[in-house]
């Protein structure tokens, strides 16, 4: 191969290899930008009063001066609205029947669209779900609401050969000549006094229970659930796996049934997880009954029997590495083989061991598919620490997946399902780089 | 035919100069008190890696006290014979051994041999510096701890006495908390002799403990072995001729698995008496 030939080859391999870890990396940024920006916000927000109201009833948090002084404030803006009403449903009774009728089928909406933003109206029954209790707790929220309060949304469909497009058409226009024109301008121009925004910082998001499946409050079941699944089934496999990781290295003959025991391994580390999730619910749920029905329990040791093969090989890979050397000066001064495991192998492993450990902890806490038919609810409260062999909890990943398609709601708790991945991803990442301290620690600390 | 090597004082002799090389012959050792009696024997014992046979059919007698060099071109069957005698050839599957090997009369590879007491009594130092990732103390404490010794100060104390030993105290004494893998590997070397010494062996294994080392960190092992000739059975093995005459009173010379001559050191490198011997201390061959 001549000089020119070799020159270009090499420099191409540079090009790709720099333009694929680019493309990585924009790809990677464009997925991470928007679940950091959105799951921030459910944080860090601009809340109305109707937030503060629902912290006070719900959880108990705020000062109920403040508050009150605050509802008095919004209040009497209200109570202006609340008068229009009044003054217009008198109005609709003196009118002509056809005129009522084709008036109050543009009313029904309008008061709706009050709802959404303000709460329940004057004589509305008391509202059975916490979600029709309370207004706008967002002040972006509350500003779609107040565009559908404003406009009605119609569909064009005029071309046969386009799509149909939307449009709007004010609502105020349908109520031209009545007492209720006035209202449209009015919620718009005091919307901030109605609702009074202000900067949020809800912590609460990480540390409440969810209200109303998670129309309001905060995600503790889930990031409680996935914390008991993950520790636990760390609980199972982590000494299982380093356990037989010694067998491997240090016990194990070379031969048929080691080799059979080793291909096994490997094939388990390749099966799919839904797979370990179908045969939890077969086996240790059916056949072992561990619990009744899903259990924490349960999701546990399904868990655990997908990242076993995992900590094993990293077990291994970290036993292996340990210089033989020790070994010999071990066994030299009279040691036993297992005390010389016990105090010279293990140590001298232990950051591969417990690096390979928290990566499959946060496998762990991020896998779906084992816990779908072992562990998860999708809505539910924090269970207590003597629960978790009978009751099956809510969980992160799970839940994330269940709250952006199935939740009847799923458009208007966005900030919910955005916050519930950054607080996974959050604590995969966190696991990570305290593995990576953790094993930079304990090398530091070896190699004196 | 037992090999024991005679004339067993090698003191008062002056230095000796052979035609190629220089040998040099302490002329001031220390009389040594006791020993002299056979402590490790060899009764045609063959060492087996598989079906290869890399020592053959030795016999000979390792006197106690008594410092004896193993030399003999690379390949030749020291490590192994070394290893073989306090069974660090146990962890290699494919070797077996025929033949005796006796410690103190009781057979090494006797069936009902305990290895652990045994690693106990002979303990070992290897070529390259291996001390543990732990602290100095944890190094040296390694040994008595694992024998049942807990008590903070009693460990102190044998730390200290292997440590004196060893000629490592005064260096690393003020910093015995410390990684041992950051010290020089002479001064490793060293503290990998105090660890093995500080489980009160009987007889001291050493596998060529210098060639990872300069010159002067040599040195210090040399006299440290001198320091201990009298206390231990000292087995070294070296490729170092020089060393070999140094620090040696016997010296066993291997070719190829069988041991060709095993002579006192003064006697093996100014007469040898096989035509093999003498073309290796020689130079012919290495
Ligand atoms: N683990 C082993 N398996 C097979 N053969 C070995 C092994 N170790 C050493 N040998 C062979 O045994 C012979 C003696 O080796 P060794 O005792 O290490 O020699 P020396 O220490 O004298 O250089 C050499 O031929 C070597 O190849
Ligand atoms: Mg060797």
């Amino acid at each position: 191969m001549n000089v020119g030939t070799r020159k270009i080859l090499d420099r191409s391999f540079t090009a790709v290899g720099i333009g694929s870890i680019v493309v990585m990396g924009i790809a990677l940024l464009i997925v991470i930008v928007p679940i950091v920006f959105n799951g921030m916000g459910s944080v860090f927000f601009t809340g109305t009063i109707e937030h503060r109201n629902m912290l006070y009833n719900e959880f108990g948090k705020g000062n109920s001066d403040v508050l009150a002084r605050e509802n008095a404030a919004a209040g009497a803006y209200r109570r202006e609205i609340y008068s229009m009403l009044s003054k217009f449903e008198a109005e609709l009774e003196s009118m002509e029947p056809e005129k009522q009728q084709e008036l109050r089928a543009q009313y029904g909406p309008v008061r709706t669209a009050l709802q959404a933003l303000f709460g329940p109206l004057p004589g509305d029954p008391e509202a059975v779900l916490t979600r029709y209790k309370y207004g706008q707790t967002r002040w972006d929220k509350a500003q779609e609401k107040l565009h559908e309060f404003l406009y009605e949304a119609k569909w064009d469909y005029s071309d046969p050969n386009a799509m149909a497009k939307e449009y709007f058409v004010s609502r105020a226009a349908g109520f031209e000549g009545t007492s209720l024109v006035k209202l449209f301008p009015y919620v718009e121009k005091n919307l901030d006094r109605l609702l009074r925004p202000e900067f949020t910082v809800y912590w609460g998001f990480l540390t409440d229970s969810s209200v109303d499946s998670h129309i309001f409050g905060g995600i503790w079941p889930e990031i409680q659930g996935t914390f008991f699944l993950a520790v636990g089934a760390m609980l199972f496999a982590f000494p299982l796996g380093v356990i037989a990781a010694v067998y491997f290295t240090e016990y194990a003959q070379d031969g048929f049934f080691t080799s059979m025991l080793r291909s096994a391994n490997s094939t388990l580390a390749g099966v799919p997880s839904i797979v370990f999730g179908l045969f939890g619910l077969a086996f240790f749920i059916n056949t072992l009954k561990v619990s009744e029905s899903k259990s924490v329990l349960a999701g546990s040791l399904t868990l655990a029997i997908m990242i076993l093969p995992t900590i094993i090989r990293a077990a291994e890979e970290a036993i292996l590495s340990v210089p033989k050397t020790y070994k010999e000066a071990s066994l030299s001064l009279g040691s036993t083989k297992w005390n010389t495991i016990m105090t010279v192998i293990l140590p001298a492993a232990l950051p591969g061991i417990l690096t390979g450990g928290v990566i499959s902890l946060g496998r762990a806490a991020g896998e779906t598919a084992p816990i779908i038919f072992t562990a998860a609810v999708s809505v539910g409260s924090a269970i207590g620490l003597a629960d978790v062999f009978s009751s099956p909890t809510p969980a992160l990943s799970w839940n994330i997946y269940n709250l952006a398609s199935e939740h009847e709601a799923a458009a208007e708790i966005r900030h919910v399902q955005y916050g519930m991945v950054l607080a996974l991803v959050g604590i995969v990442l966190l696991l990570n780089l305290s593995a990576i301290l953790l094993r930079a620690r304990i090398s530091k600390k070896l190699k004196g | 035919m037992q090999m024991t090597a005679d004339g067993r004082e090698t003191s008062s002799k002056e230095p000796v100069k052979t035609a190629t090389r220089d040998i040099y012959l302490p002329s001031e050792r220390k009389k040594i008190s006791g020993g002299g009696t056979p402590h490790v024997q060899a009764k045609d014992f063959s060492i087996y890696y598989g079906e290869f046979e890399a020592v053959k059919k030795v016999n000979a007698d390792i006197l106690s006290k008594y410092v004896t060099a193993i030399i003999g071109p690379s390949g030749c069957g020291k490590s192994t014979f070394l290893r073989a005698i306090n069974r660090m050839n146990d962890l290699i599957s494919s070797c077996r051994t025929t033949g005796a090997l006796l410690f103190d009369g009781e057979d090494i590879y006797g069936k009902f041999t305990d290895e652990v007491l045994l690693r106990k009594k002979i303990g070992m130092v290897f070529q390259k510096p291996n001390p543990f990732p732990k602290s100095i103390f944890d190094n040296i404490a390694y040994g008595p701890r694992l024998h049942g010794m807990n008590d903070r100060k009693q460990l102190a104390e044998v730390v200290e006495r292997s440590l004196r030993k060893a000629a490592l105290w005064d260096e690393v004494s003020d910093r015995l908390d410390r990684n041992a893998l950051g010290l020089s590997g002479g001064q490793q070397q060293r503290l990998c002799v105090a660890r093995a010494l500080a489980v009160e062996p009987e007889i001291l294994l050493l596998d060529e403990p210098t060639s990872a080392l300069d010159p002067k960190a040599t040195a210090k092992i040399e006299d440290l072995i001198q320091e201990l000739r009298g206390s231990y059975t000292i087995m070294i093995v070296t490729h170092n001729m020089q060393q070999a005459s140094r620090v040696s009173d016997y010296t066993m010379f291997f070719y190829e698995g069988v041991l060709v001559e095993y002579a006192p050191t003064a006697q093996l490198f100014t007469n040898p008496k096989d035509r093999m011997t003498e073309d290796y201390i020689t130079g012919r061959f290495s």
